[in-house]
C-alpha cells in the first residue's frame, strides 16, 4: 500500500460542534489511490463526522484536509471525482429509478443522451436494469440502496464515500451486497472509504481498516487486511478473519470507550 | 371485498343520516304546523329552490367567481410569498409576523376599509377573500419548502447544484403535499371571505351575490329562500372542497403516502 499517491489527506483534523461536544479530536488519515478503507468504530466515535469531512460538507474546526495535492476552494471539479452513498437511501420519492440516478449529471448539465448511457450503465453495474421506471416506494431496502450506490457510480468517482450504507438492511441481504460492492470496486479500480460499526462487514471488505475510539472522537489503529480478493463468502470462516476480527475488536476494548458493539445484529 | 363494502358505507351512511334527519324536520314541520316564516319544510326548501332558480343561481355565480378568482390569487401570491421567505431567513423573520398579523385581524374588521379604498365593489370583494385565504397557502408552502429530506440536500450541495436547481428540482416538489393541504383549508376560506365580505360590503341589483340574498330575504321574511342560498353555499363550500382533494390525489397519488389507497 505504501508508495500509492494519498488521494485525501487529513492532518490534525479537529471538530467541535456548537454544542461543545468534541466529534474529532486530531485525527490524521491518509486515503491512498485504489484502496478499500473501512472506517469502523462504536456509536459516537466520529466516523460519520469525519466521513463528512472528506466530502468537503463541513470544514473542520481545526487542522486542514487536501484533495488530490489541494485545498477545498481550488478542486473546482471536486462533484464529479467524489461519490457519496448515505445510511438512507435517501431517493427522490417522487422520481422513477432512472430520475433519480441521472440526478448528478442532470445537476452538472451532462447531455440527454450521455446521461441515459450512463445510467444505463450505472443500473446494469448494479443489477437494477429491470427496476429503472419504478418507483422508489415500489422498490425493497436493498434495491432501494442498489439505486443509490448506482446514482454514486452514474459519474465515474475517483473516490467513493459510503456512510453505513448497509446498516439497515437484513443480514441476507448485506451479505449480498458486500460481495457485490467487492465486484463493483475491483472492477472499477475506484477509492472506496466505507463506514461500518460492523467488525465482521469491516475486516470482510476492507484492503484496509482504521480504527476508531469515542470520546473524543479519535484514531486508534489502522492496518492492512491482506487476504487476497476476489474474497468468497468462506473467507468470514478461515482463521485469519477471526484474528482480524479478534484484533479490531480488542482495539477498541483496549481504548476503554464504548466496547460494547451497539445494535450490531453480527 | 372488504375495501369496496367499506367505500359503499361511507357512502351510506351520512346518507342515511341525511334521509332520516329530512324526513324528523319534514314531520316536525307538519305535525306542529309551524309556519314557513319560521321553519320552512324541506320540501318547501327544494320548491324554492327550483322556483327561484334563475335569482338563487345568478347569485351562486356572482359568489363562485369572487371566491375562485380569490382563491386563484390566493395560491398566486401566497406561493410567491413562500418562495421569497425560503430564499434568506432574514426575509422570513422580517415579513412574517405581518402575514400573521393580516391572519389574526377579523376581515369584518378590515373589509370596510378596503371596500373605501376599492372603488369597484367585485374587485373589493375579490380582495377581502383573498386576504382571508393567502395565510394557510404561504405557512404551508413555506414550511413544505423547508422540509427537504436533508441526505438528498447534501447530495445537491455534493453535486455543486445552483439554488435554481436546488428550488425546483428538489424544494417545490418536496412542498407539494404541504401545499396541496393549505389548499385545502383557503378554498374554504375563500368562499367564506367571499360571503362575510358581501354582508360587510352589500351589492344589489344584478351583481348581488348569496349573501346579499341572504340579508334580504331575512329583511323580507322570505325563509325558505333564505334557507336555499344557505343550501347552495354549502353545496359549493363541499364542491370546491372536493376538487381540491381531487387535485391533490391527482397530483400526489404516485407516490405521497397521504394519497395512497392502501385498501387497493
Amino acid at each position: 500500500m505504501v508508495g500509492r499517491p494519498a488521494i485525501v489527506e487529513a492532518r490534525s483534523v479537529c471538530k467541535t460542534y456548537d454544542t461543545g461536544t468534541r466529534a474529532l479530536a486530531q485525527v490524521d488519515l491518509d486515503i491512498r489511490h485504489g484502496e478499500f478503507l473501512t472506517l469502523v468504530g462504536p456509536s459516537g466515535c466520529g466516523k460519520s463526522t469525519l466521513l463528512s469531512l472528506i466530502a468537503g460538507l463541513s470544514r473542520p474546526t481545526a487542522g486542514r484536509v487536501r484533495w488530490w495535492g489541494a485545498d477545498f476552494a481550488h478542486t473546482g471539479g471536486m462533484g464529479r471525482k467524489i461519490g457519496f452513498v448515505f445510511q438512507s437511501p435517501t431517493l427522490m420519492p417522487w422520481a422513477r429509478v432512472t430520475t433519480n440516478v441521472r440526478l448528478p449529471l442532470d445537476l452538472a448539465g451532462a447531455s440527454r443522451r450521455n446521461a441515459d448511457a450512463a445510467v444505463a450503465k450505472a443500473l446494469t453495474r448494479v443489477h437494477l436494469t429491470p427496476f429503472g421506471d419504478q418507483l422508489p416506494r415500489q422498490l425493497s431496502g436493498g434495491m432501494q440502496m442498489r439505486a443509490s450506490i448506482a446514482r454514486a457510480l452514474v459519474t465515474e468517482p475517483d473516490l467513493l464515500l459510503m456512510d453505513e450504507p448497509f446498516g439497515a438492511l437484513d443480514e441476507f441481504t448485506r451479505q449480498r451486497l458486500d460481495t457485490e460492492l467487492l465486484d463493483l470496486w475491483s472492477a472499477q479500480r475506484m477509492t472506496i472509504v466505507f463506514v461500518t460499526h460492523s467488525i465482521h462487514e469491516a475486516v470482510f471488505l476492507s484492503s484496509r481498516v482504521a480504527v476508531m475510539g469515542a470520546h473524543p472522537g479519535r484514531m486508534l489503529d489502522s492496518w492492512a487486511i491482506d487476504a487476497p480478493y476476489p474474497r468468497e463468502p468462506s473467507f468470514r470462516l478461515t482463521r485469519a478473519f477471526a484474528e482480524h476480527a479478534e484484533r479490531l475488536s480488542a482495539c477498541v476494548a483496549d481504548a476503554g470507550g464504548d466496547a460494547l458493539p451497539d445494535g450490531d445484529a453480527q | 371485498m372488504r375495501a369496496h363494502r367499506e367505500r359503499l358505507l361511507k357512502i351510506l351512511a351520512p346518507l342515511g343520516v341525511a334521509i332520516v334527519a329530512l324526513c324528523a324536520w319534514q314531520a316536525f314541520v307538519e305535525l306542529w304546523k309551524i309556519p314557513p316564516y319560521i321553519v320552512p319544510s324541506p320540501v318547501r326548501v327544494a320548491q324554492t329552490l327550483v322556483g327561484d332558480r334563475a335569482l338563487l343561481l345568478g347569485s351562486l355565480g356572482v359568489t363562485m367567481e369572487i371566491a375562485l378568482t380569490a382563491l386563484a390569487l390566493a395560491i398566486l401570491i401566497g406561493v410567491a410569498i413562500a418562495l421569497l421567505f425560503v430564499q434568506s431567513r432574514w426575509i422570513e423573520m422580517s415579513l412574517f409576523p405581518y402575514a400573521i398579523l393580516l391572519q389574526v385581524t377579523p376581515i369584518v374588521a378590515i373589509a370596510p376599509l378596503i371596500i373605501i379604498w376599492v372603488r369597484d365593489t367585485r374587485v373589493a370583494l375579490i380582495l377581502c377573500a383573498t386576504v382571508v385565504a393567502i395565510f394557510p397557502v404561504i405557512s404551508n408552502t413555506t414550511l413544505g419548502l423547508r422540509s427537504v429530506d436533508p441526505g438528498l440536500l447534501n447530495l445537491f450541495r455534493l453535486s455543486r447544484a445552483t439554488r435554481w436547481q436546488t428550488l425546483w428540482r428538489l424544494r417545490v416538489p418536496s412542498a407539494l403535499p404541504y401545499f396541496f393541504g393549505g389548499l385545502r383549508i383557503a378554498s374554504g376560506l375563500a368562499l367564506i371571505g367571499a360571503v362575510v365580505a358581501e354582508f360587510v360590503a352589500g351589492t344589489g341589483g344584478q351583481g348581488a351575490g348569496l349573501a346579499y340574498q341572504i340579508l334580504l330575504a331575512g329583511i323580507q321574511l322570505n325563509i325558505p329562500r333564505l334557507f336555499a342560498a344557505l343550501v347552495l353555499i354549502a353545496v359549493a363550500g363541499v364542491a370546491m372542497f372536493a376538487a381540491t382533494v381531487a387535485l391533490s390525489r391527482i397530483a400526489l397519488a404516485r407516490w405521497h403516502e397521504s394519497e395512497m389507497r392502501h385498501d387497493a
